[in-house]
């Protein structure tokens, strides 16, 4: 063929590579939760997909599972020394009935992952999830898990072990500020840090 | 063009259906085929406790205490020492109840006497029955039992811990609940029987909301030891585990339907609070629609299979009924955590007093008539009615 219908067949397939690229937006009003692929196709190239694996001998996992490791069943305090003191200063913060962790909190995700990649390699850490008053108290007990875990898909995505974090939902059962104000409210809703070393 | 009358006609009618089928909301006030007016009783002769209870137990079913010409059914007797009642329908004379009590308290007198009372006018009474609750310590709390009135309420636990949700094992003496007494929430089955209780969710993330399915073999519960927050169904014992859902939205307190076949739970469907539903042996999740109300949570689903309960958020937390199929939803009274009687119309929930302190409290929904479970002291909240 001559170069120009091969110039014009290349036009339309860079046209068509830019049409088919951009099929995959994201839908409008989809919050991406980091860490969480978006509810259509998963992105294999995302580095927040790397290194995820569908256990083949678990029919029920959803492909985007990054399972709990079972050593944190339980008796926590028993298996652990809490330090709660170590990253109390990078305290995550919450909207209102959001588990969205926002621009300005990811500067303390980011220094707990730091702190994990190069702490010892016996060194796990408990992602405590909470809660304002303005819930019923379950459903506060499931958003704290899920706020928990909203950290722990971020601090995943910037490199710890899956296997080195464990959560824990509070609900609002140990709200740091029992005032009626919007700032208790935002105060309350929170993740805490608590670094675990083996006892 | 002159318009003709008919055709004008025709246009008005088109535009007033229009109009109305544009505004179909359908503001009903109470909730149709569940709205009654209570029924009147005259109650005299008795005194102290025994009144008390009486009038306690009428009102939280459905009857209103009026002067004899107002009144349908007269209940009469006295209570010293032993309770005797007489109850007679006041306009074909007959008599429903003519007895004497003895044994046990005159506060169980009491009960019995306006159950035979209900039993007689084909009603299931209430007297007899049981709720399990969360009393709240300030930092910790503990799982009480106590007759439904706040009678003779003990603990159940000692884990000067954090505990929450007790759900009772349906026709056993047993409850499910959360304690976070080794560190982590996990769920506890406990046999009253025996005294012992075992872990049968002791997974690492959360362990949350029990639910024992109407024939007591298998519970419900929200855990998130996958790396999500999720709705599983195992036996009782914990074992045979199946997860039921997988998104990374929420769920949380499921309870079944009556039939065991359903598990109803608060959920999310197009980023909006939902009441789901889902088959209990697993597939997809369907929405039970609240029309009006938003924001629903800790369904309870009524044993006659018609009713669902729940708590709605919308400013303050609202005590709400809705169809089970969905459908139009009803506010009934400022309140959550609501749990149904064995007779599908008693409701207990708690309150929030003026003091922040939390009330137990009973609610009758087609009569919205309500009294306060003033023999529980403290704060307490979570309270499951046995069935």
């Amino acid at each position: 063929m001559n170069a120009s219908k091969l110039t014009y067949l290349m036009a339309i397939a860079v046209a068509l590579t830019f049409v088919a690229g951009g099929c995959k937006k994201k839908p409008v009003g989809v919050t991406n939760l980091p860490g969480y692929a978006n509810k259509n196709v998963p992105d294999p190239n995302a580095a927040e997909n790397s290194g995820r694996l569908k256990p083949v001998e678990d029919p029920n996992a959803s492909p985007i599972d990054r399972p709990l490791n079972p050593d944190f069943g339980g008796n926590l305090e028993e298996k652990f020394n809490l330090d709660r003191a170590t990253l109390q200063a990078d305290t995550v913060h919450f909207d209102y009935d959001s588990v969205a962790i926002r621009g300005n909190e990811k500067p303390h995700v980011e220094a707990v992952a730091s702190y994990m990649k190069s702490a010892p390699a016996n060194v796990a850490v408990l992602v405590e999830g909470h809660c304002d008053e303005r819930g019923t108290e379950e459903y506060n007990r499931a958003l704290g898990e899920r706020r928990a875990l909203a950290i722990r898909e971020a601090l995943i995505a910037s490199g710890v072990d899956s296997q080195k974090i464990a959560t824990r939902s509070y609900g609002k059962d140990r709200k740091l500020d029992l005032g009626p104000s919007e700032a208790a409210h935002a105060r309350n809703r929170r993740g805490e840090f608590v670094v675990l070393t083996p006892k | 063009m002159k318009l003709k009358p008919s055709f004008i006609v025709f246009a008005a009618l088109l535009v007033a259906l229009m109009a109305s089928a544009a505004d179909k909301i359908v503001v009903t006030g109470v909730t149709d085929g569940l709205s009654e007016p209570p029924v009147p009783v005259s109650i005299s002769g008795f005194s102290g406790e025994a009144d008390e209870v009486i009038r306690f137990d009428l009102t939280v079913q459905g009857f209103t205490n009026v002067p004899p010409d107002a009144a349908q059914y007269l209940l009469s007797g006295s209570a010293n020492g032993n309770l005797t009642g007489r109850a007679q329908d006041k306009f074909n004379k007959s008599s429903l109840v003519n007895k004497s009590y003895t044994g046990a308290s005159l506060r169980r007198q009491a009960h019995a006497f306006v159950d035979d009372f209900l039993a007689a006018i084909g009603r299931k009474g209430i007297g007899g029955t049981k709720i399990a609750f969360k009393k709240d310590n300030g930092q910790t709390g503990e799982i009480y039992i106590s007759d439904f009135d706040g009678g003779g309420a003990q603990a159940i636990t000692t884990d000067n811990a954090i505990v929450a949700a007790p759900e009772w094992v349906p026709h056993k003496l047993a409850l499910f609940y959360t304690s976070y007494k080794r560190g982590n929430p996990d769920i506890y089955l406990h046999d009253l029987s025996t005294g012992e209780r075992k872990a049968v969710a002791p997974y690492p993330g959360s362990n949350m909301s029990p639910a024992p399915s109407p024939d007591g073999r298998k519970v419900a519960m929200i855990l998130s030891k996958s790396g999500s927050v999720d709705l599983y169904v195992a036996d009782a014992d914990g074992s045979d585990l199946k997860r039921l859902t997988t998104s990374k939205d929420d769920e949380s307190s499921p309870c079944w339907s009556p039939d065991g076949k359903w598990i109803c739970f608060a959920g999310k469907v197009s980023e909006r609070r939902s009441l789901c539903k889902v088959s209990a042996s697993g597939g997809a999740i369907q929405r039970i629609s609240t029309s009006g109300i938003s924001n629903p949570s800790e369904p309870d689903w009524s044993p006659d299979r018609k009713w669902i309960v729940f708590t709605s958020q919308m400013g303050g937390f609202d005590i709400c009924v809705v169809p089970a199929a969905g459908g139009t939803a009803t506010v009934l009274v400022s309140g959550e955590d609501p749990s149904w009687g064995p007779n599908s119309r008693t409701v207990v929930y708690a309150r929030r007093s003026q003091n922040g302190r939390r009330v137990l409290s009973l609610l009758d929904v087609p009569t919205k008539q309500t009294k306060d479970i003033s023999r529980i002291s403290g704060s307490n909240s979570q309270p499951s009615w046995a069935k």
